[in-house]
């Protein structure tokens, strides 16, 4: 069992990045500890800033040091990051196309009993909206780890969403990656499970129970949801019966969506959608909450075989 | 007359042009303002056409973004493009001169129009001087009303936090926004005490349409060490224009052809 969490991995990057680019800033809304940038802020006092609880600040203050040059990672709860400072999100990065990475950490359900204040079930929805705005949703470690590398080549704004908690490895270090393009994980003929972030590790364990069952079943882990990888989707599309999609998000405007505007406009089907509900989420751990709603493997399995028969 | 106000009663006649051709604009707040983009642009910012691209070069951030025709007529005036263009495009279909500063601008550092923003923007450049140990100054013109905003007392206590005395606000205080008195509509008194309260240095200009009188103001400004400086200036909204003045309809008043010769009958008059 894996216990690095990929925010874990995301300090470890830019730790290791830090040492030979004095421009990369890592930028915090008292959010040091709970980003586990910590070590960074430690090893590399003079490229950490420090703002306190003021998210929108946060963001314009990032936008103005990557108008001079700056590298800006700026992490925050996902929950504040979309919402709170959603609008210096869309002006001072976006519109303004800076050398901004926002970190939701703590994404989706993440914080569990805390509730709704604290959830992000909407920021695929409002990251994605916004013009000049990539979003990403890495799935493990790994794929964390090579996604935040490949922003640190670019200069362009971009919003990338992990969870709190350690998620189930889905690859091995030396993955292949390309940015924007997504990993097939596996092909199917049943169905194709199109899921991103914390779902992908459930996508593949339900997986794995179909083929027991004799079901040809792919997983495709679109972990880029802006520019979302079109080809993969609609291949996938064509050559299964099914296209289910699974995202700790609500059902609107998420990945489910994105994935039936695709496939409504060129392969059109039926796009089955595993989502959290549009209403307030019942309390628990983040894996209680996932069973409830079914979106662990076993609910994600059992919507599958629904569908077959 | 001196030549720092001779130069801003001749924006203002660019202005006046700008927004009766265009039917569009922020007249009252541009005339206010308009002699802090001068004195700005003319004696303190150390930037020009030529520097646009320098990393050395001072950082200004319109904050009151609607009153991106002042600054255009500033910016066109120095040379950072074609000032008819301005002129006869402005607002127009297609014209990159729209209605708030946006980077397809020359001389625009940043795109603003949404309030609230500058002084954050201001910080985070303010912040990078001070990283890369570079000696350029930043400086930041809000309106009274802006003051409204949360996100600029957020902007305003980091700005002490960090001792940025390489950032420089100004409030183009003219006591007006669009739906009346400031002091009736979200009453912002003592707006230098909020800013002292803040940790920062506040220099009071009570003739803030007086170039000479801003110009000793941005001056105590550079001088000061160890704090970020504001600038209240206190404006006429309008000023210049006789039937504009300190009247909460030419926020963003159209003129009319009589209004517009009256206009500028006035301003040549101060120029003669």
């Amino acid at each position: 069992m894996n216990k690095i969490a990929n925010r874990q991995v995301i300090c470890d990057v830019l730790t290791e990045a830090a040492k030979k680019d004095k421009d990369i800033l890592v930028v915090c809304s008292d959010s040091r500890g709970s980003a586990a940038l910590t070590p960074f802020a430690d090893q590399y006092p003079e490229q950490f800033i420090e703002l306190g609880i003021a998210e929108q600040n946060l963001v314009t203050v990032s936008a103005g040091l990557a108008s001079c040059g700056k590298k800006v990672f700026a992490a925050s709860p996902a929950s504040f990051l979309s919402t709170r400072s959603y609008e210096q999100a869309k002006v001072d990065v976006a519109y303004s196309g800076t050398n901004v990475t926002l970190i939701g950490i703590s994404g989706g359900v993440s914080y569990g009993a805390l509730g709704m204040t604290h959830h992000s079930c909407q920021d695929i929805a409002s990251m994605a909206s916004l013009p000049g705005m990539r979003v990403y949703l890495p799935s493990d470690r790994f794929q964390t780890a090579r996604l935040i590398e490949a922003l640190l080549k670019d200069e362009k704004p971009a919003y990338v969403r992990v969870s709190r908690s350690a998620t189930e490895d889905v690859y091995e270090e030396h993955m292949e990656f390309t940015l924007d393009k997504a990993n097939i994980i596996s092909e199917g003929k049943d169905a194709v499970i199109i899921a991103c972030g914390e779902m992908v590790p459930y996508a593949v364990e339900a997986q794995k129970k179909l083929t027991e069952k004799g079901l040809s079943v792919g997983v495709i882990d679109m972990y880029c949801i802006k520019p979302i990888d079109q080809e993969a989707i609609i291949k996938a599309a064509k050559n299964a019966k099914h296209v289910v999609t699974v995202e700790e998000h609500a059902p609107h405007g998420g990945l489910g969506s994105i994935t039936a505007q695709i496939v409504s406009a060129n392969c059109p089907g039926k796009v089955i959608n595993l989502s959290l509900p549009d209403g307030h989420i019942i309390g628990g751990t983040n894996k209680e909450i996932f069973q409830y709603y079914g979106l662990d493997s076993e609910g994600i399995a059992k919507a599958i075989e629904k569908e077959m028969e | 007359m001196d030549s720092l106000t001779k130069k801003s009663y001749e924006l203002r006649r660019d202005i006046i042009e700008m927004i009766y051709n265009s039917k569009a604009g922020h007249v009252g707040g541009d005339l206010s303002v308009i002699d802090i983009l001068t004195v700005l642009y003319y004696k303190v910012l150390n930037t020009s056409p030529d520097s646009r691209k320098d990393p050395d070069r001072d950082r200004f951030i319109m904050s009151k973004g609607h009153c991106t025709d002042a600054l255009y007529a500033v910016l066109g005036d120095r040379g950072y493009f074609d000032k008819q263009e301005a002129i006869k495009t402005f607002s127009a279909f297609n014209s990159r001169f729209i209605g708030h500063p946006n980077t397809d601008v020359p001389g625009i550092e940043m795109n603003s129009g949404s309030l609230g923003h500058g002084i954050a923007l201001g910080v985070g450049m303010a912040l990078a001087a001070k990283l890369d140990g570079r000696s350029y100054r930043t400086y930041v013109v809000l309106g009274d009303g802006e003051m409204a905003e949360g996100s600029n007392y957020e902007a305003m206590m980091a700005a002490s936090h960090y001792k940025l005395d390489n950032l420089c606000a100004t409030v183009d205080l003219n006591g007006l926004q669009i739906s009346g008195l400031t002091k009736e509509v979200l009453s912002s008194d003592d707006l230098g005490e909020k800013f002292r309260a803040f940790g920062w240095n506040v220099i009071d200009v009570q003739d803030g349409n007086s170039c000479p009188g801003l110009l000793d103001g941005y001056k105590l400004a550079a001088e000061f060490k160890g704090k970020p400086s504001v600038v209240i200036a206190h404006t006429v909204k309008g000023k210049g224009v006789s039937f504009m003045e300190n009247k909460k309809g030419w926020h963003h008043g159209v003129l009319t052809e009589e209004q517009y010769t009256q206009a500028v009958k006035e301003l040549e008059e101060v120029l003669l």
